[in-house]
């Protein structure tokens, strides 16, 4: 028996996670829970022979014993009154919105800090994809600013992300700071609407400082996109990192050097196809975490 | 010397002018304006009796990146001085939501700015819902302004004008960013979203294929009411609307511009032309870019990608055009450069 685990939204980001959380060996899929009984997420979930409820987060205040973690794919403020909700009702929150109510994890970077934190935050997909990258550089060099370009396609961006650019950009410039190291960091999103969809893209520039040893830079960036493939297999560097000559006059600072760090995300295709890779890179560390708190809570105390 | 038109209300104008030397001309400088040079402008502009001048980094506020260059000085002391040192124009800003934020309307709000231009790519109005109603809501002008307009057909933008109405916008512009529409697809889409909106809306015209003031003439006779423009076209790729010149012409054509042609010409050729860091014409970049559809404020970008990894711009340009990047994939310049470096070694890799 694995941890009992319900998915509070069924727009894209909850969907798709259904598909990840049915393949782990450690979480259980209680219910997919949605507020539009017609969605085709809540259609797919009775497909796959899931609970699928349409009254929100009633469902779970009705059945306070049926879960013990709660995925929590709804938007920025939707969380926000459902963080509370959850928190009263002593069920973990796994935060995938950009509301950032408890401490942010990104798996590759701090996974195992938050393991009794009541509610984590899952950043964003462009953080998820960026802030390691940012990290595999500080922990090599001083990174005075940092800063991340992600493009999505249009396609893959539901009503909540859409509504929550603002939030987007904030929580994601703020975990290349708190969790990357940058001294300073900044996020941009993009939508492209291009037919075919393109890929994720996520691009990571980083200041760097007089004196850095630029190979042990590139080699800390090569082995971080490795770690994170193996929790998203869709992970890769799209060129090689580069290093750029400047100077560059950063808000960090005027530095010497850059590096360019371009990222392609592919997705596993669960429910949106393979160009969606933001939902992947979301979802799969998002299952990263909760099987990492399951197994924390199975230690005897 | 040259007559001043008063820049009141009172004047009788066939349509609103908007100059954005200093910020769609701030592409063509890599953003090195100087306090001292916005004042310079915003004098000139105002006392020519321009209505609206907008003022921030050319990817809009919260722009200064490595991603669009960094600005020289900080774009709030740049608008805060261009407040200072008008009389009678509006100060806007523009913003693009995913790179500025909602706090960056407050600030500029609270410097004295009152119209806020909301820039989004044209089929991704939704973005732009929360921000407009801010606009609405700290007491500015809100307008909706649809780029690359080349890349949705007449039906499609009005459906997103629609949209931005539907926020609160109180006017919708189409902005031609990569300088890429022939003068009937202007006309065609003009006439279909003014038939269809309440509010006025606007053209933004850029000169990659030479079109920039017939396409800005075609509009108003279409029935767009809010024309953009730059000193001495700078802006851009190839460049904007030049101002002057529009000026003249909508003269020689009977339409009120509202603004002295001659007083135009003079900010052109002693404040503008002195501080532009290269002339603006229609070169061979600046024409790939309207011809292939691709954002106009790459051109710069691309010039440096291909000097540093060794490769062409106009290679560059047209991979970025087959790509359908879209304003804001600055990044991806550097991707098709180093791509295309990659393949050139490769290729010379396989003939040695």
């Amino acid at each position: 028996m694995g941890l009992p685990v319900a998915i509070i939204g069924s727009g894209n980001i909850g969907t798709d996670l259904m598909f990840k959380i049915e393949r782990s060996p450690t979480l259980d899929l209680v219910a997919l829970i949605g507020i539009d009984p017609e969605s085709d997420g809540l259609a797919r979930a009775r497909d796959r022979g899931h609970l699928a409820a349409s009254n929100g987060i009633d469902w779970v205040r009705e059945h306070p014993e049926a879960v013990r973690m709660v995925f929590d794919a709804t938007s920025a403020y939707v969380h926000v009154r459902h963080a509370k909700v959850l928190a009263e009702l002593g069920i973990r929150a796994i935060d995938l919105t950009p509301a950032a109510r408890g401490p942010k994890v990104i798996p590759s970077v701090n996974l195992m800090d938050h393991l009794d934190a009541p509610n984590v935050n899952m950043v964003t997909c462009g953080g998820q994809a960026t802030t390691p990258m940012v990290a595999a550089v500080s922990r090599v060099t001083r990174v005075p600013y940092a800063e991340m370009v992600s493009t999505v396609a249009s396609l893959s961006a539901g009503p909540g992300t859409r509504q929550n650019i603002d939030e987007f950009t904030k929580t994601t410039a703020k975990a290349l700071e708190e969790i990357g190291g940058a001294e300073i960091g900044k996020a941009i999103i993009i939508l492209n609407p291009a037919e075919p969809p393109i890929l994720m893209r996520n691009t990571v520039f980083c200041a760097l400082p007089d004196g850095t040893d630029h190979e042990a830079v590139l080699d800390s960036v090569r082995a971080m996109a490795a770690d994170v493939a193996k929790y998203v297999p869709g992970y890769r560097l799209k060129q090689p990192p580069v290093i750029e000559a400047g100077p560059f006059h950063t808000p960090g600072g005027v530095v010497p050097h850059r590096i360019v760090v371009l990222l392609e995300v592919e997705g596993a295709g669960d429910y949106l196809p393979p160009f969606a890779g933001n939902l992947d890179i979301m979802t799969a560390a998002a299952v990263r975490v909760g099987e990492a708190i399951a197994a924390h809570q199975e230690v005897p105390a | 010397m040259t007559a001043v038109v008063e820049g009141t209300p009172t004047v009788q104008r066939d349509f609103r002018l908007i100059d954005s030397t200093l910020r769609d001309g701030s592409h063509a400088i890599s953003h090195q304006y100087t306090v001292d040079q916005v004042v310079a402008v915003v004098k000139g502009l105002d006392a020519a009796g321009v209505q609206v001048i907008e003022v921030a980094h050319g990817d809009g506020l919260g722009g200064s990146s490595f991603n669009y260059g960094f600005s020289a000085v900080d774009e709030l002391e740049l608008v805060a001085a261009a407040v200072q040192a008008t009389t009678n124009a509006q100060i806007a800003c523009l913003m693009l939501p995913g790179i500025g934020v909602v706090d960056d309307l407050k600030r500029v709000r609270d410097l004295g700015v009152g119209v806020a231009r909301i820039a989004v790519h044209c089929t991704e109005a939704d973005i732009t819902e929360q921000h407009i109603k801010a606009a609405k809501d700290l007491g500015m002008e809100a307008i909706g302004f649809l780029m690359m307009a080349h890349m949705n057909t007449p039906e499609g933008l009005l459906a997103q004008a629609r949209l931005l109405q539907s926020y609160g916008a109180d006017t919708v512009y189409i902005a031609d960013s990569a300088g890429a529409l022939t003068t009937n697809e202007v006309r065609a889409r003009v006439a279909e979203i003014v038939g269809g909106i309440d509010v006025p809306l606007g053209v933004h015209a850029h000169q990659n294929l030479s079109l920039a003031v017939a396409n800005s003439i075609a509009a108003y006779e279409e029935g767009a009411r809010n024309l953009d423009g730059t000193s001495a076209g700078l802006g851009a790729g190839a460049g904007n609307c030049p101002t002057e010149i529009l000026a003249a012409v909508c003269e020689k054509n009977g339409i009120v511009s509202g603004v002295d042609p001659l007083a135009l010409m003079d900010v052109a050729e002693e404040v503008t032309r002195p501080l532009m860091s290269r002339q603006q014409v229609v070169d061979r970049a600046g024409l790939l870019l309207g011809y292939a559809g691709v954002y106009g404020s790459f051109l710069l970008h691309a010039q440096r990608a291909a000097e540093r990894y060794g490769v062409s711009q106009a290679e560059i340009l047209l991979e970025l055009g087959r790509r359908k990047v879209v304003g804001g994939q600055e990044d991806m310049i550097i991707d098709v450069a180093v791509e295309l470096a990659r393949k050139h070694a490769e290729a010379e890799g396989a003939a040695s």
